[in-house]
């Protein structure tokens, strides 16, 4: 029996999907077999970060409306073979599926999985209480703007009131120069104030946009820093001990990536 | 009766007071305050009298209020102020008194209402609201709005660890750091309604401002 996560922000923009992305192929990388869910109904985007737009013939509101099975309508990946992702509906919107549908759907795909990554879509409403109805665990994602902390705190409110009760923290988009200018967020500060566990930081980094137009997850390229930082994430959901990584010193932080290559 | 009334009027500086006997059963109190009004029918013809009626320690519901009301507007000039019961009264004083422990954050979008004191063992988050009718104690960081003694109480007090609001609010002042006080002090600090104004102060100050909390320390 898997673990369902729901990745979720309130504020959008912030990286849900892609961390989403990232976080199920990091742990497919190591060898788990997951499947991405994404609940964002009208508003897709999950299977174009993973360059499988074009092999999707069922979708979500298919599996739920009964028009397929859901083994149909999950999308294999075409680099990982325990991957798969089971898109939304584009052309329906959120009220057209139920927070109890979604409980069902990923009830039905946690016996055959060992991580369900649920991707949820922005704001608080209908389409926030579909993707959290199924999910076991939760990862707020926030950016260290105040605005997007203001949100992540809201939403970790509405996630206990839902039962769940002890979210995980990633901070994205983090600019270390502009962090070391005193001219960002501090990311104490912003564990301070939102008071949950700290899961991982992950730097601004041009891959993440460039992998997430070719449809490629910027996890698979080790060269990149946040390819590192999601691959750590991914560990310390696993279980292992893995320490934050220092922004600054890129000789420090490369040193230990190949440490846990020796490790791994 | 046993020979004392069960109903006794007085006259203050602002009308009459009607102290009714709060061990007889309320029928024959009623039929005596009848009496008595009809009985006085001539002597109390006038201008408008404002009248308080005190129950003592009885407790009434209130319909059995409204028929002592009728029965004493009968007499065209009294007008009925108010009914007060010391019960009621007691049960007020002691629900303004009572001190809710509670341990949480209070995060953006959630709001903490209380009947009386809150001691809060956790944060208040920007966004997060927490409202009491009487003070309020913060054991952690008041980053978001706290309002003491909602909704006109300006005696109340909001204490915090870390005093860094979005808003203060005491009975009907709503103040807002920076532009109207500033706090960077690293000691713990209250709120406090100065002539009017929302100021801060020492928590070791409290006790020149509230002689009550105060308690007996031993020698």
């Amino acid at each position: 029996m898997g673990a369902a996560i729901v990745v979720t922000s309130g504020k959008g923009g912030v990286g849900k999907t892609t961390t989403s992305a990232n976080l199920g192929t990091a742990l497919a990388l190591m060898g788990k077999k997951v499947c991405m869910v994404d609940t964002d109904i009208g508003l897709r985007n999950l299977d174009v970060v993973m360059g499988l737009e074009n092999r999707i013939i069922y979708d979500l509101v298919d599996v739920v409306e009964g028009r397929c099975r859901l083994n149909q309508a999950l999308v294999k990946d075409k680099r990982f073979d325990e991957l798969y992702i089971l898109p939304a509906a584009q052309t329906k919107d959120k009220n057209d599926v139920s927070p109890e549908q979604i409980r069902k759907l990923v009830e039905d795909l946690k016996p055959d999985f060992d991580y369900v990554i649920i991707d949820c879509p922005a704001g608080i409403e209908q389409g926030f209480q579909n993707a959290v109805a199924g999910a076991d665990e939760a990862i707020v994602v926030t950016t260290p703007e105040n605005a997007a902390v203001r949100d992540a705190d809201r939403i970790i409110g509405l996630l206990e009131k839902k039962g769940i009760s002890s979210p995980k923290l990633i901070i994205n988009r983090i600019r270390p120069n502009m962090l070391k200018n005193g001219d960002m967020l501090e990311i104490d500060d912003i564990c301070q104030v939102l008071a949950i566990d700290l899961l991982g930081i992950v730097p601004d980094d041009e891959n993440v946009i460039k992998g997430a137009n070719h449809g490629e997850p910027t996890v698979i390229n080790p060269a990149s820093k946040a390819a590192i930082a999601y691959r750590n994430i991914a560990r310390r959901i696993l279980g292992e001990t893995v320490p934050l990584m220092q922004l600054e010193e890129k000789s420090g932080m490369f040193g230990r990536f190949k440490k846990f290559l020796g490790m791994g | 009766m046993n020979g004392k009334s069960a109903v006794t009027i007085k006259g203050v500086k602002d009308g009459l007071v009607f102290l009714l006997d709060d061990q007889c059963d309320f029928v024959s109190l009623l039929d005596e305050l009848q009496a008595k009004l009809d009985k006085h029918e001539q002597q109390l013809a006038g201008p408008i009298v404002h009248v308080t009626v005190k129950l003592g320690s009885r407790q009434l519901s209130e319909d059995e209020k409204e028929r002592i009301r009728s029965a004493i507007r009968r007499q065209g000039n009294f007008l009925v102020q108010s009914i007060e019961s010391d019960a009621e009264a007691d049960q007020a004083a002691g629900r303004k008194n009572a001190l809710h422990t509670i341990a949480c954050i209070v995060r953006s979008g959630q709001t903490l209402e209380f009947d009386g004191d809150l001691l809060l063992l956790g944060d208040v988050n920007p966004g997060g609201i927490v409202r009491c009718t009487g003070d309020i104690y913060i054991l952690g960081a008041l980053r978001g709005v706290a309002h003491a003694g909602y909704p006109n109480r300006p005696d109340a007090i909001i204490a915090a660890s870390r005093m860094t609001p979005t808003q203060l609010r005491i009975a009907d002042v709503i103040s807002r750091p920076p532009e109207e006080w500033t706090s960077s002090e690293p000691w713990m600090e209250f709120a406090y309604l100065r002539d009017g104004v929302m100021a801060l102060d020492k928590l070791t100050h409290l006790h020149h401002h509230r002689k009550e909390v105060l308690h007996f320390k031993g020698v």
